[in-house]
């Protein structure tokens, strides 16, 4: 490091911490974190199970995606901060170039094209991006004087926009919402001035006219007028928010009761086992479900943003909350669109749907915070 | 780049993020705070209409249909049975893309456009969502292996098996049974609220005859299911259900060998025969012929073989026995010889001079007898009926007068509806003064009734109603109203007097040994049917002309065209001292009265030889 000279190593002996803490920064992992995972993992298996018609097989698989998820996030978690700052250029680099490849070999379905095959192996690089975009981005702010010049914060919109754009194209409107998000959040941390929030937020207005006309697909377009009015057209595009709100609703405050769901046991609920599980938890458990499931989320969020408050270094502080409020974007635009807010968009219930690339980049995300919340104490004079 | 990092203020950038993390923080409860109003309203608030609106997903009522009551005839044959038929139908609502699955069934089984444009019919009648609309019945087993392995790809199409109506004798009972056919457009928005329920799970509906007027007694009542089913329609668990009650069970007075002979007898020619139990008006045989097969209709008849029924001449679709209004001849003429004696014009005694022709007071014109030299010069009553003299009847029918005749003629049930138990009955033709008035306004002349006298002019009758005639004539006055259905559900049908004609019983010992001396007398005009009988009968020829002939020419059939030719009829009854059955037949421009009444003796042969063995 090129300014070791104003850094001291904490000295290891130190009274103040306590032996959990020095038990959590030998394996770097964060217990309350871990904790919490665990439950939303192990809670959400249940929901799976019910939601896949009580399929053994598809929980079993999961079972094995979560292994593998918390493998990535252990692993990811031992990897100095400094180096991850350091690989962040390079991280960032591959994963727009993969994105780029994806436009000519990617391989995909229903009229997306998301994947590289790689050997029989399919691989997503736009989950590649969702870690690469805010380390890059926390990466070339952090090195910077905060709040950041306009110069930089032009060059920050460009980074986001690239691989935003590429993404959109593919089209997957949910994973560009997402990798745009961490991307943006690290400006906002970094102290990107109100005022230029509000007049971006005036220009984001202002082109909303044109993005419907040029960018947008039709079905991304009919998602919207569906979120307006499901009514119109009930059996079509319609037909998945009637479905899903009549089951959140039938389910009342104590719910039907676990594997008691008609609206997803008898196929009413399409895509109950991914985007829209947390229908079939709302229906199954009811209002108490919900509650306790957004609890447990806020707790993650909070977890999330006290691992960033402690942070020592601008990167790690930036990267740890972009990484959070991802996270809380995450759960708000899932539940938002399943509950027939938001339109729908193609995000899953983070830790709950099934589906194993995107749980690994979580999870991987999650690492990130543990390695930041154990790093070795540094202090500045 | 690395000057800027030497003037980096940590605490200033910690400061900003601080704030900002508490701004986030903020925004996080603002925004989770509008999920659980989301929740709140969508569980709590407006929880009772998700509840109705999941459980209206996921409850059908399925409405299962009754099996449409049997019908037997007199010997427990079974006439009309429900047989199953497999039946492949569409569920519309579940189908994405009609047209693709029509192709795709097309090249599964066999689908003729007829099917199709039935289909549509149907399809854009009113009818209940999700009710599968029938696209071709009676699948033979290959098509329903197609199908099934082809279930996959074929979503809302079912296979299911259905009774299907069926008659057992299809030609032979047509006009009497008639037949059910698929509820038409018109009929269902004839449907009040009660019978469209009653309807539900039904697609069939009895069209003409008893299978339309009993149609409430074979309907049955409909039972239902309460399923729950998953979003494709596939039925998972029955909640709870109803049984349906089938129909109620016909049998009827008809006589299937009895039946089978006349049509045999009638031997594809145009006709009709009407056979009645003397002593309860029960209906034993009633033939229409030509015939048709009465299943052509249960599933939808084709366009094809309806136009080859409806546009043969021989008329195949066309009720004789109940809607073919022919002049009766001299059928009726032991009914006006009994109104004269009743009234007193006549006695058995009295005889008349007939020189072949009547002639009117004064007028120029003359009233032929058929014979043209005449029945000779001392025709008695006896001898009028027996040989069928005109003159004879002229006579009577000039001095007893039509107001007398229409009155005494109408208690045998002439120129009325029979009554009997299938609908579209036709009335014939009893003319009196009030008739021409109304329907002609002209004033009634004297020669009217002349030819009314003879069962000519303007005199029409249907076989059942000469039928009815004749089993009152045998039964002494009785005369009962024609019924097909002895009983229903194992409950009698009481016959049903219309009335008793008051005659004094002098006056019937005349009229049956004349209508006995037709038969078995010299001169008898039907006397050969009696050739081998071990019973005597009675009855009464006639022959109705089909074209007027004018006067002072000739009746020759060689010049006549065929159809124009006379038509044959005979009215009798057997055996002669305990009637029993009484029948009556027109046979169509067959012109010799004694082949109808070859027909006749027929029907008595196999009835008697069978009552007596």
């Amino acid at each position: 490091m090129p300014n070791q000279d104003f850094l001291r190593r904490l000295p290891e002996s130190d009274q103040t911490l306590r032996r959990r803490d020095r038990l959590q920064q030998r394996v770097h992992l964060d217990f309350w974190l871990l904790l919490l995972l665990l439950t939303i993992t192990v809670g959400g298996l249940f929901v799976l199970y019910s939601a896949s018609d009580q399929s053994v097989a598809t929980v079993k698989r999961q079972g094995v995606y979560f292994i593998i998820a918390y493998i990535a996030m252990i692993f990811v978690a031992q990897v100095p901060v400094h180096f991850m700052r350091r690989l962040a250029p390079w991280a960032y680099v591959v994963a727009v170039g993969l994105l780029v490849l994806v436009i000519f070999h990617g391989v995909g379905a229903k009229g997306a094209q998301r994947w590289l095959s790689l050997g029989g192996f399919r691989f997503q690089p736009s989950e590649l991006m969702k870690l690469a975009m805010p380390i890059a981005i926390a990466a070339y702010l952090g090195q910077r004087h905060l709040p950041p010049a306009f110069k930089h914060i032009f060059w920050t919109l460009v980074f986001v926009f690239v691989p935003v754009v590429l993404i959109v194209k593919q089209p997957d409107l949910g994973t560009s919402i997402l990798v745009a998000a961490s991307g943006l959040m690290v400006l906002f941390y970094a102290g990107i001035s109100w005022r230029y929030i509000f007049a971006a937020v005036l220009a984001a207005l202002l082109s909303l006219w044109p993005l419907w006309q040029f960018v947008l697909h039709d079905y991304q377009k009919r998602r919207v007028l569906t979120l307006l009015n499901p009514e119109a057209d009930r059996l079509g595009a319609g037909w998945n928010i009637i479905q899903s709100k009549t089951a959140i609703g039938s389910g009342g405050v104590p719910g039907k009761g676990w594997l008691q769901g008609t609206q997803s046991h008898l196929d009413f609920l399409p895509e109950g086992h991914t985007d829209f599980i947390i229908a079939v938890l709302a229906e199954e458990f009811g209002l108490i479900g919900v509650l306790v499931l957004l609890g447990l989320y806020m707790l993650v969020v909070a977890r999330g943003l006290m691992i960033a408050l402690r942070a020592q270094e601008s990167f790690g502080r930036l990267l740890a909350a972009s990484i959070t409020l991802t996270f809380f974007v995450y759960v708000f635009v899932n539940i938002g669109m399943v509950s027939g807010l938001l339109p729908v968009v193609g995000v899953p219930l983070p830790l709950v749907s099934q589906g194993g690339t995107s749980l690994v980049t979580l999870l991987a995300g999650f690492g990130i915070l543990m390695a930041i919340a154990t790093e070795p104490r540094k202090v500045i004079r | 780049m690395s000057e800027a990092r030497h003037f980096k203020d940590h605490h200033r950038e910690a400061k900003i993020f601080v704030a900002r993390a508490i701004f986030t923080a903020l925004a996080i409860v603002l925004l989770t705070g509008m999920l659980l109003v989301r929740f709140y309203s969508l569980q709590v608030t407006h929880h009772q209409d998700y509840v109705t609106q999941s459980d209206r997903n996921r409850v059908h009522v399925l409405p299962i249909s009754p099996t449409r009551g049997l019908i037997y005839d007199r010997n427990g044959e079974l006439l009309a049975e429900n047989r199953a038929s497999y039946t492949l139908s569409i569920v519309h609502e579940r189908v994405e893309d009609l047209g693709q699955t029509l192709d795709t069934l097309g090249d599964l089984v066999d689908i003729s456009a007829n099917d199709i444009e039935k289909f549509n019919d149907q399809l854009r009648q009113k009818r209940r969502p999700f009710d599968p609309v029938p696209l071709r019945y009676n699948l033979n087993e290959e098509e329903i292996a197609h199908l099934a392995v082809n279930e996959y790809r074929l979503d809302g199409v079912e296979v299911h098996a259905q009774l299907v109506r069926n008659y057992t004798h299809g030609e032979l009972y047509a006009h009497t049974l008639g037949y059910v056919g698929r509820i038409s457009e018109k009929e269902l928005a004839g449907f009040d609220e009660d019978t469209y329920q009653k309807y539900s799970g039904t697609h069939s509906i009895g069209k003409i005859g008893l299978e339309r007027e009993y149609e409430s007694m074979l309907l049955g009542d409909v039972g239902y299911q309460n399923v729950e089913t998953n979003a494709r329609g596939r039925v998972l668990r029955v909640l709870d259900s109803r049984d349906p009650k089938p129909g109620q069970d016909l049998v009827l007075h008809m006589d299937t060998e009895v039946q089978r002979e006349a049509h045999a007898a009638l031997d594809g020619r145009r006709g009709a025969v009407v056979a009645i139990d003397v002593a309860t008006g029960g209906v034993i045989a009633a033939v229409s012929a030509p015939s048709f097969d009465a299943n052509l209709f249960v599933t939808g008849i084709s366009f094809k073989d309806y136009r080859l029924l409806n546009q043969s001449r021989d008329l195949p679709l066309f009720n004789r026995f109940l809607q073919g209004q022919y002049p009766p001849g001299s059928t009726i003429k032991p009914v006006v010889g009994m109104a004269g004696l009743h009234h007193n014009v006549i006695t058995p005694q009295d005889t008349i001079y007939d020189p072949g022709y009547y002639r009117l007071g004064n007028d120029k014109r003359l009233y032929r007898d058929w014979k043209r030299r005449g029945h000779g010069t001392k025709v008695d009553l006896l001898q009028a009926i027996a040989e069928s003299c005109d003159t004879y009847f002229y006579d009577l029918g000039h001095n007893l007068g039509i107001d007398d005749l229409h009155s005494f003629g109408s208690q045998f049930g002439l120129g009325d509806k029979s009554g009997i138990d299938i609908p579209s009955e036709r009335r014939g033709l009893w003319p009196s003064r009030a008739w021409k008035r109304g329907a002609r306004g002209l004033a009634w002349y004297p020669g009217d009734t002349l030819n009314v006298s003879i069962g000519q002019g303007d005199v029409l009758a249907t076989p059942l109603q000469l039928a009815v005639m004749t089993a009152t004539l045998a039964s002494r006055g009785r005369h009962f109203r024609p019924q097909l259905v002895a009983s229903i559900g194992g409950q009698e049908v009481a016959p049903t007097l219309v009335e008793q004609v008051e005659v004094a019983p002098e006056h019937w010992e005349t009229i049956l040994n004349a209508m006995h001396e037709v038969v078995h007398g010299l001169h008898g005009t039907a006397k050969s049917i009696n050739r081998g009988a071990d019973y005597e009968m009675a009855g009464k020829t006639g022959t109705a002309q089909v074209v007027a002939i004018a006067q002072g020419e000739e009746y020759d059939s060689e010049a006549l065209s065929e159809r124009n030719r006379d038509h044959a009829l005979f009215v009798g009854y057997a055996p002669f001292e305990q009637p029993q059955i009484a029948v009556a037949v027109i046979l169509e421009n067959a012109e010799s009265s004694s082949s109808a009444a070859q027909i006749s003796r027929r029907v008595f042969d196999v009835w008697l030889n069978r009552e007596n063995n």
